[in-house]
């Protein structure tokens, strides 16, 4: 019976060095000359103006996160309406059913100030 | 094209009207002002309610399947999900207290919690592949959101990113396993998987693919040593309001998917299926009580402590027989009687501001307050495994059917185990009456938090004297259903 578990054990093993293998590849093949102004870090070109670490506005974040969640909801929609002929009043009350939890989503994301974006 | 009837609306009716509720709660916590989300919370605890009259209301041993066969109500979903209210009720009461004590009242708290409850209840009622990762991912989703709920702790972030990655890998080794299933069998409802299961070859090699990775996904989920890693940080770094609550209902969920899974759909496989339990029992048992020794938090070491309680859950699984199933619902019961009331001492030893979770805060708290000293000795007595405390019937029952299958190696296994997890329980205890109490400050809280702590300590002692009625619950539940075993 154990035997039955060599192919999982094979598959692992050749998981683990094709992702060694790769990355090992592409260090030991690829040029590598080092000077400090290529390792240095720069801005567009420039010298950097300011540290990598710092705080930043997740506002976008905020407003992209929020758009996906409403963009999604279209592709729920074109697949429905297409069928909606075939499916009838059942459709409609499900899609319905959908929207209402949606709007309840909205209606939290509108209150909590999540759309202000002073 | 079958179009869901009054019957099947029926049969998912609590989940339907839980949902429903959840809403209204979030509009409800909207537009109110109240700081200290009163209303918010009566609202939470009446929606369980809800949940509990509609269960017991239908409450029927007759197996009912809805929605084309994705959807089951038996009796195991049935008790599952009041086990589940009740627990969640109870977590939801000392969350209310802890952000009190904390003063960062937040009704998303318990928003979260209800939908939490909801993914769960799903979990228990699905006899579908895509039932029952809906209902993990809501349950998921909500305990990563409820985890990062306190945003300026740098503590809590790190604590939630490392719930969320192992989480989402969990996610797609069960889902990478079910899709080999599904390869396999041509289904993913679990009654089709079962009968295709029983007349495929034992060493198809898709299927032993995709067992393997099922198994896999549910430890994750589980926490069951070796994919136990989140636990330990996710507990420490979480509010404890937060901790108690996924440390204890989701097991419920947990065990469900268990035996939806394993034994509902993969029950013919139970032979191969059976070895990698052993292995994940074992291991939880040994890691979870050894390491759990060395933690100087207290909320770490019952992490550690979980995973030796996920070890012995597993081995009632593994027994493979309906005694062994109900021995593994009990013990899975009773652990979250006994976590609700081991948390419920920590939230009431903190103050705005701090956690009580070293172990040298917890030192003579006999001095301080005699009755809480006395309640966390039963939840620790009652974790070691201790008679006449309600822990050592669930471990008793554990045991017994996994002797009554012919491992006997096993059961003196989880014995040496327990014993020695035994030191860290007792230490606890030494701790509370034989030292000295560095901390000084008074114990308050609120009425019903007293009454409802007492009360889970009371139980634990009661039902420890007299463990029939309990247990009768769970034998009665897998022995009038009847399983899809080969």
């Amino acid at each position: 019976m154990l035997e039955n578990y060599l192919p999982i054990l094979i598959f692992m093993a050749v998981g683990l060095i094709m992702g060694a293998v790769v990355m090992a590849i592409g260090y030991l093949l690829g040029p590598q000359r080092p000077d400090s102004e290529k390792g240095s870090a720069y801005e567009c070109g420039f010298e950097a103006f300011e540290d990598a670490r710092m705080k930043f506005d997740v506002r976008y974040y905020l407003v992209a996160i929020l758009f996906i969640i409403f963009d999604l909801e279209i592709a729920f929609l074109f697949p429905w309406a297409v069928v909606l002929g075939e499916i009838g009043l059942f459709a409609l009350g499900a899609m319905a059913i959908f929207l209402l939890i949606l709007v309840v989503g909205f209606i939290y994301e509108w209150k909590k100030g999540a759309l202000e974006w002073e | 094209m079958n179009l869901p009837g009054t019957q099947d609306y029926l049969a998912a009716l609590p989940e339907i009207v839980v949902a429903t509720l959840a809403c209204i709660v979030l509009l409800i916590d909207l537009w109110s002002n109240d700081r200290e989300r009163l209303l918010t919370w009566l609202a939470t605890q009446f929606t369980l309610l809800v949940g509990i009259v509609l269960i017991i209301v239908q409450l029927s041993t007759d197996v009912t399947y809805a929605f084309a066969g994705t959807y089951v109500k038996d009796i195991l979903s049935d008790v599952l999900k009041l086990f589940i209210f009740i627990g969640a009720g109870v977590a939801f009461l000392y969350m209310r207290e802890y952000l009190r004590i904390h003063n960062e009242m937040k009704g998303e708290y318990f928003t979260l919690g209800l939908f939490a409850v909801l993914g769960m209840m799903v979990l228990a009622s699905a006899s579908h592949m895509i039932t029952l990762y809906l209902g993990l991912e809501l349950l998921s989703l909500s305990l990563y959101a409820l985890v990062a709920m306190r945003r300026d702790s740098a503590q809590s972030a790190e604590a939630a990113m490392k719930y969320f990655m192992l989480g989402a890998i969990a996610s797609g080794m069960l889902l990478y396993g079910m899709s080999m299933i599904y390869g396999a069998t041509g289904s993913l409802d679990l009654r089709e998987v079962a009968d295709a299961v029983a007349q495929a070859r034992s060493d198809d090699l898709i299927l032993i693919f995709g067992l393997v990775f099922i198994v896999a996904g549910i430890a994750f989920k589980l926490g069951a040593v070796p994919f136990h890693m989140w636990a330990p940080d996710v507990y420490q770094g979480a509010p404890t309001a937060v901790t108690l609550f996924l440390a204890t209902v989701p097991k419920l969920a947990a065990f469900a998917m268990l035996m939806r899974l394993l034994v509902d759909g993969l029950g013919p496989l139970h032979d191969q299926w059976q070895g990698m339990l052993i292995i994940l029992a074992v291991l939880s048992m040994a890691i979870g009580n050894l390491v759990a020794i060395a933690q100087e938090n207290i909320r770490r070491m019952l992490a550690y402590s979980t995973i030796s309680h996920v070890g012995f859950l597993l081995l009632g699984v593994l027994s493979g027989t309906d005694q062994g199933y109900a021995a593994a619902l009990f013990y899975t019961v009773v652990y979250m009687i006994m976590g609700l009331g081991a948390f419920g001492v920590l939230v009431m030893l903190g103050r705005a501001g701090f956690e009580a979770d070293r172990l040298s805060d917890i030192k003579g708290l006999n001095q301080r307050s005699p009755w809480l000293a006395g309640v966390m000795l039963v939840m620790m007595f009652s974790m070691a495994g201790v008679p006449p405390f309600l822990g050592f019937w669930a471990k008793f029952a554990v045991l017994q059917e996994v002797v009554a299958v012919g491992l006997v190696w096993l059961a003196v296994a989880a014995v040496v185990f327990s014993i020695i997890g035994a030191f860290y329980y007792l230490r606890i205890v030494k701790l509370i009456y034989f030292d000295e109490a560095e901390e000084q400050a008074p114990i308050r809280g609120s009425s019903p938090m007293r009454v409802m702590v007492s009360s889970n300590g009371l139980v634990v002692l009661l039902f420890g004297l007299f463990p029939a009625p309990l247990l009768g619950i769970c034998i009665a539940v897998f022995t009038r259903i009847e399983l899809v075993i080969g």
